[in-house]
């Protein structure tokens, strides 16, 4: 067979010279020998993962000169956590990047981290890298929207374990994929307390962004929690409809601030603008996802945060080879969400109360949704003595109602 | 802590009153940066991304110096920078100022965020305000006059704007050159120079827009700060005929239409939450289907413009 090969061959060939880790390029190579039309099949398919893998050459080269301090350095496990915004956002990221240090202290352990990764294939090619240039054996997939690339590249890499923030695994999935998530009503409920013993007016005021359950959750735990302590206090509810708008969260908080609520936590990306307006308006403020108490050195109370370090004990499960859950949620009990440290306005009895609350959870006494609990049209959710676990997922996705106290 | 007085609808007044107030002000400079573009019979669609870097240089410059106003001025030179690249570019025969606008505004996005990740984190100080509620009693009230000094001098600068292109020499020279070349040529100026003139004091006036977002109202910076501003600010121009006065009008119009959502939900109207926060946009368009009928001529339009020629 000497005819001259088509250029993508050529190619191919280079490359498979380069990169001889590419199993099926190899196969490549060796089946030139056979008939020229399923050899340029064969060279179309081979070329076109090539070119999708993208930075191939980069990659064959710096593997190859990576090798002999790979094989020194074995006992180090390289963690990759992938950002969808900038990782100091005072929000949702933060909370992951403060998950990444805590995670990255552990020995043995290195991180290296990607920010601003949309969620489309772009976040496969991050993946890639991560796991090809820097040898990441985990994946910490930090945004909802990364978990059909998640679950694809899951079955590309099996030897790689992965992780999303969404838990909503299922079985049929990847065995090497891990949904974790905690359950923030917990905290929202000790914010609940706070809010309930320091406001004047008895109005309180929460803004969402979307209507989706965990919103719900988190509201109804911040107004069951707030009264706990003050039953006639009523909450107003704002839903922006966006992730992230800082025009709209600033005015959204300006008018609860006018319609008398003094206490406020916004359930958006960045609760930043929120607590910073209520700090300049001198209300106090809660904050959500990651520690804001810096932003409001007068007005912050406490907030409800996640601990998505948590997830630093599936790296330890996967990599000696113990086995780990694919699905995990969980509140205070589990060490999944966290409180951050109160404000100065706060008095140390409130402090106790709610830590003695937030011990309640950990021992599983106090649960959030008991009967007797209407919902704010005035219809019955629970009757009297019925409770609902604080692990009951399938009723916590189902909620769709705002509890009694809540205005709108 | 406030009092809680609670005004009900009258309270819906006020929010929306002091929401117009707070959330014009950008509206109105790139309004009034863009009449001056377009007077000049250029468009500047990249307003947006000049409106974003003034933002991301403004908050950068406060929090390294620590001092807001000066935030403000390299604002506004980052957005003359900015502009004088469109000014410069549209100078070459036969470019389309509409597609240099559009590469722009994501070129300036771009960068702004690229060069504005350190400053996502940091606070900065914000621009201080005025008073104007001192003698009510109400909290509503007094918050919905705390005036910020850029919104009274954007109020000045659409007054002085409005009388200087009528009766000055530069805003005849201005107008000239928007609305016949030739003429313009015959008397002698040059008119690639005026318009790149008048380009980058558009692109000054939007960058101070851009750094009242960042330094004032909401006053942070992050990537989802400007939602449309610079964009919607073309609209507007084009339904205030030109006019800076009018510019200042329809910024409030604009500024009131985003602060009826939330203060609407605080009353208790939760339902069609979506539908309000649309408010904005669907006036920008309910204008330019007003202001594009074919039965009443574009008073004022500049004859230059690519968009009315």
């Amino acid at each position: 067979m000497k005819k001259a090969l088509p250029a993508s061959a050529r190619i191919g060939r280079v490359f498979a010279l380069f990169y001889p880790m590419v199993a099926d390029i190899e196969a490549t190579t060796i089946n030139l020998t056979s008939g020229r039309k399923k050899m340029s099949k064969k060279f179309q398919m081979s070329r076109r993962d090539v070119l999708h893998q993208g930075g191939n050459i980069i990659a064959a080269g710096s593997m190859m000169s990576l090798l002999p301090t790979l094989a020194l350095a074995a006992k180090t496990v390289t963690v990759g956590f992938i950002y969808v915004g900038p990782r100091q956002d005072f929000g949702w990221n933060q909370s992951h990047w403060d998950a990444a240090r805590k995670v990255s202290k552990i020995k043995g352990i290195k991180v290296v981290e990607q920010e601003n990764v949309p969620e489309t294939a772009e976040v496969e090619k991050v993946m890639q890298s991560m796991i090809e240039l820097d040898g990441a054996k985990v994946i910490f997939g930090t945004s909802f929207g990364y978990w059909k690339s998640i679950k694809k590249m899951a079955k590309k890499y099996p030897n790689v374990l992965f992780t999303h923030i969404g838990a909503i695994w299922k079985s049929g999935d990847p065995k090497n994929v891990i949904g974790y998530r905690g359950y923030t009503e917990e905290p929202h409920y000790l914010c609940g307390i706070a809010a309930g013993r320091m406001s004047k007016t008895g109005k309180i005021g929460f803004i969402g962004s979307k209507p989706l359950y965990f919103i719900y959750n988190n509201c109804n735990g911040f107004v069951l929690g707030a009264r706990s302590v003050r039953p006639d206090l009523t909450c107003n509810v704002v839903l922006t409809g966006e992730w992230n708008n800082p025009v709209k969260e600033a005015e959204t908080t300006n008018s609860l601030i006018d319609k008398g609520c003094d206490v406020i936590v916004a359930n958006v990306d960045s609760p930043k603008v929120s607590v910073e307006t209520c700090e300049r308006r001198g209300v106090f403020s809660c904050g959500y996802h990651s520690d804001l108490s810096s932003l409001a050195p007068k007005g912050f109370l406490t907030g409800a945060e996640w601990n998505w370090a948590s997830g630093a004990e599936f790296v330890r499960a996967f990599t000696t080879g113990k086995p780990y859950p694919n699905l995990k949620r969980g509140g205070f009990k589990d060490d999944m969400v966290g409180l951050s440290p109160f404000g100065a306005a706060v008095p140390q009895k409130v402090r106790d109360e709610i830590l003695t609350a937030k011990q309640a959870f950990v021992d599983d006494k106090l649960k959030i949704y008991k009967g007797p609990l209407k919902d704010n049209k005035g219809n019955e959710v629970l009757k009297a003595g019925q409770v609902i676990s604080n692990t009951d997922i399938k009723f916590k996705l189902g909620v769709r109602f705002f509890v009694e106290g809540v205005a709108g | 802590m406030t009092d809680g007085g609670d005004l009900g609808w009258w309270g819906v007044l006020i929010a929306v009153m002091g929401g117009a107030i707070r959330v014009s002000t950008p509206y109105l400079f790139v309004s009034l940066g863009e009449t001056l573009t377009e007077k000049g019979g250029r468009v500047n669609l990249g307003l947006e991304g000049i409106l974003v870097m003034g933002a991301m240089s403004g908050y950068g410059t406060a929090v390294v110096t620590g001092e807001p106003w000066l935030g403000v001025i390299v604002a506004g030179c980052a957005g003359s920078a900015l502009a004088l690249l469109h000014g410069l570019i549209c100078n070459l025969t036969r470019v389309n100022d509409i597609a240099v606008g559009i590469s722009l505004f994501i070129f300036g996005t771009g960068l702004a965020f690229f060069l504005g990740k350190p400053f996502i984190n940091p606070s900065a100080p914000r621009l201080p305000h005025l008073e104007l509620g001192a003698w009510s009693t109400y909290p509503q009230v007094r918050s919905a006059l705390e005036i910020n000094a850029l919104f009274i001098i954007g109020v000045v600068l659409a007054f002085a704007l409005a009388w200087g292109l009528k009766n000055m020499k530069w805003g005849l020279i201005l107008r000239t050159v928007g609305d016949s070349t030739e003429a313009a040529t015959a008397l002698g100026y040059s008119v690639n120079w005026v318009r790149t003139m008048g380009t980058v004091a558009g692109g000054f006036l939007s960058g101070v827009g851009g750094s009242f977002l960042s330094l004032y109202y909401p006053g942070t910076w992050n990537e989802g700060l400007s939602s449309g501003q610079g964009l919607m600010a073309v609209a507007l121009v084009i339904f205030a005929r030109w006019n800076p006065i009018y510019c200042f009008y329809v910024s409030l119009l604009f500024g009131g239409a985003t602060a009826l959502g939330p203060a609407l939900q605080t009353v208790g109207i939760t339902s069609n939450y979506y539908l309000y926060g649309a408010a904005p946009y669907f006036l920008t368009l309910g204008l330019l289907i007003y202001s594009s009928s074919t039965k009443h001529s574009l008073a004022g339009a500049p004859g230059e413009v690519s968009i009315s020629r």
